[in-house]
């Protein structure tokens, strides 16, 4: 079989609220192997997001091991973690985190500035190339407070694919795109995933997301309570295809505001 | 990240709040101004008394006698009564003294100048014609008295401007005419020019110059000299000038090693030194007052930043999250500071340069900019943008990206 990318043995994440402690995750062991598209699912606190800060190594478990490529990511020092975070994952973040008064192309060079490997010249390019993957090439000079919910989704998107990461974490990505649009994305991620071998880890509360990728891993009060391989992975592209093709003259989709 | 990328992010963050990075570059910008101004106020001030006491002859000696005996209880007495320096010590000196230009004997008294019906309280200076040669003076119109003048003991004199302002009618000419000092004829030969007021707001044209043997036999009758005026070849030898009139006049005295000298020589220089020395101080004290504003508008940089990193938190964590290193955030932050500083520095060096020249066109005080001052201040800048930034920016590296980001 493939390496394995991400190797979680009982991690326990803990969070000390004064007197009370929080137990957000309690024990939560698995391996992700290099290439898997992996979703992510579960009720709303059952410690997702949690789980995704300790594998984009954003966060640092309270005890267990996680050991990413191999490497046990206790052992690394604060420069070793940043240059992981900035060429071997691209994160996604649930509530976006772009910034503000920041145009949605600056937005999207940011993790080339900590690149050295990328040439000043290059960054413009590659940032453009990165928001025409989500259809957002006409909107590259907005603010972010100039962008609906669902496009600056897409920018924190761009963002996490332009340095050309291994791995993908994803925070609901698709939490506030209509359904056309998560399909766009999802195509796009399963056609990175299937084409580069980019690994993506996708955390999601919704099925229909779900079927797209080849495993789901089903949390629950911070404890994995289902971990299945999907023998029947839909194609993003075909069930975009089979949607209703009334929008298909608009430039732009229409996105629903629903965000929870 | 390179210093371009860096520079450009700071003028970013630095440009979204433009009220706040002017009001707090307003400090850098107030206290280098200060800086440079004040210094260029004492420098000015120095350089203005350095003239002054130049144009009384940079390197002029001094002789005046000194009284290195007690007489009875045990008083000494003043220079005045003093009659050690003879014609013959000037002469001496003007044979002997390698280092010496020009000498001359100098005896003075003061009264009243008359002529016709206009009188006026002066004093009468005898002295050599070599004298005008010591004091770098010239004449405005006539001719200086000669050494024939002195070994006759004529009685001509020299008048200063004040002098001839006092005792004469506007559009008379002085030359040729006959004055009296101390019913004293003497007959003008020439005009001083005019010299101003020294540094010590003595009027150096209230003045009447004559031979010395005039004053000596004609009006005081006595044979001592009260003073001798010498110039050194050059200011830089006024030391070793000194050195070697104290040589000849101890011979000349006839003193023994054991006994101190019996007159004193006084340089020029030193005199610049000590009057420059006191202006030094009002330097040094304008100076530290404005460095204070320096750290002040210092502190005020460190205050920003703080407040800056404290908002910005959430920015520092992303930025984190997707790759930044500690050191790329320190960075970030003190080129901001670094850049406020700078940019606060330039501003104030040219508001201190043009501050100098308005304080030199309204108020007529002489003003110097001086290169160290504004080299001085643009460095104390820089290291204060770097010292007062490198705290706060050092306090956003270290934060955690996950606790950053969470901030709210
Ligand atoms: N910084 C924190 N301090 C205290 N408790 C926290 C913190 N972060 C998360 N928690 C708690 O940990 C639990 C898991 O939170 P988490 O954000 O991982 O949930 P989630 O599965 O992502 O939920 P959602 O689907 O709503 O995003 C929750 O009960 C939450 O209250
Ligand atoms: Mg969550």
């Amino acid at each position: 079989m493939a390496n394995k990318i991400l190797d979680i043995i009982d991690l326990k994440r803990e969070f000390k609220m004064g007197s009370e402690t929080v137990r957000a995750l309690k024990g939560v062991s698995f391996s992700v192997d290099a290439g898997e598209f992996v979703t992510i699912m579960g009720s709303s606190g059952s410690g997702k997001t949690t789980l995704l800060n300790i594998l984009g190594c954003l966060d640092k478990p309270t005890d267990g091991k996680y050991l990413l490529d191999g490497a046990d990511v206790k052992s690394l020092s604060r420069n070793e973690l940043a240059k992981l975070r900035n060429r071997k994952i691209g994160f996604v973040f649930q509530s976006y985190n772009l910034l503000a008064r920041t145009s949605a192309l600056e937005n999207v060079e940011l993790p080339l500035l900590y690149n050295a490997d990328v040439p000043t010249k290059e960054r413009r390019e590659k940032a453009m190339h990165a928001l025409e993957a989500v259809r957002l090439a006409d909107r590259m000079d907005h603010m972010p407070n100039q962008l609906s919910g669902g496009q600056q989704q897409r920018v924190a998107i761009a963002r996490s694919l332009v340095n050309e990461p291994v791995m993908i974490l994803a925070d609901e990505a698709t939490g506030n795109l209509d359904t056309r649009t998560s399909y766009e994305i999802m195509a796009l991620l399963q056609e990175l995933n299937s084409k580069q071998g980019l690994t993506i880890v996708f955390v999601t509360h919704e099925n229909d997301i779900a079927v797209f990728s080849s495993r789901t891993v089903t949390l629950k009060d911070g404890r994995v309570i289902k971990d299945v391989k999907n023998e029947n992975v839909h194609s993003a592209k075909d069930a975009l295809a089979a949607l209703p093709v009334e929008k298909d003259d608009q430039k732009l989709p229409v996105e629903k505001d629903d965000q929870k | 990240m390179n210093v371009f990328n860096l520079l450009s992010l700071a003028w970013k963050a630095l440009s979204r709040n433009k009220i706040r990075t002017f009001l707090t570059m307003l400090g850098i910008i107030i206290g280098v101004g200060a800086v440079i101004t004040m210094v260029s106020i004492g420098e000015g001030s120095k350089e203005s008394i350095r003239s002054q006491l130049s144009s009384m002859g940079s390197n002029m000696l001094t002789i005046r006698p000194f009284s290195n005996s007690t007489i009875g209880g045990g008083a000494r007495l003043g220079s005045t009564g003093l009659q050690t320096l003879k014609v013959e010590d000037a002469v001496t000196i003007q044979k002997q003294a390698s280092y010496i230009t020009d000498v001359s004997p100098a005896v003075s008294t003061s009264g009243q100048a008359i002529n016709a019906s206009l009188n006026w309280p002066t004093s009468l200076q005898g002295v050599s014609p070599s004298y005008l040669n010591i004091r770098d003076w010239k004449l405005q119109s006539g001719i200086s008295f000669t050494d024939d003048d002195v070994a006759t003991s004529s009685k001509v004199c020299l008048l200063g401007q004040t002098v001839v302002n006092n005792i004469f009618t506007g559009g008379e000419n002085p030359v040729g005419k006959v004055i009296r000092f101390k019913k004293i004829p003497l007959k003008v030969i020439g005009v001083l020019e005019k010299k101003g007021e020294n540094t010590f707001g003595q009027d150096q044209d209230d003045i009447i110059l004559a031979p010395y043997t005039t004053v000596q036999k004609r009006i005081l009758a006595i044979t001592y000299v009260q003073t001798i005026y010498a110039s050194a070849v050059d200011e830089k030898s006024s030391d070793t000038a000194t050195k070697e009139v104290s040589a000849i006049l101890r011979a000349n005295h006839k003193l023994k090693y054991s006994e101190i000298d019996d007159f004193t020589v006084r340089t020029q220089a030193e005199l610049i030194s000590t009057m420059s020395s006191t202006s030094q101080l009002l330097t040094v004290l304008l100076t530290a007052i404005a460095a204070i504003s320096l750290l002040v508008g210092g502190i005020g940089i460190m205050n920003i930043m703080y407040v800056s990193v404290t908002e910005r938190t959430k920015e520092i964590g992303l930025r984190m999250a997707i790759g930044a290193r500690g050191i790329d955030i320190l960075l970030q932050f003190l080129t901001e500071a670094i850049l406020i500083s700078i940019t606060g520095g330039v501003i104030g060096v040219v508001l201190g340069i043009s501050a100098s020249k308005l304080v030199t066109v309204f108020l007529s005080w002489p003003t110097l900019v001086s290169e160290y001052s504004v080299i001085l201040s643009f460095a104390v800048c820089a290291i204060t943008g770097v010292f007062f930034g490198y705290y706060p920016a050092q306090k956003a590296s270290r934060l955690d990206p996950i606790e950053a980001l969470r901030y709210e």
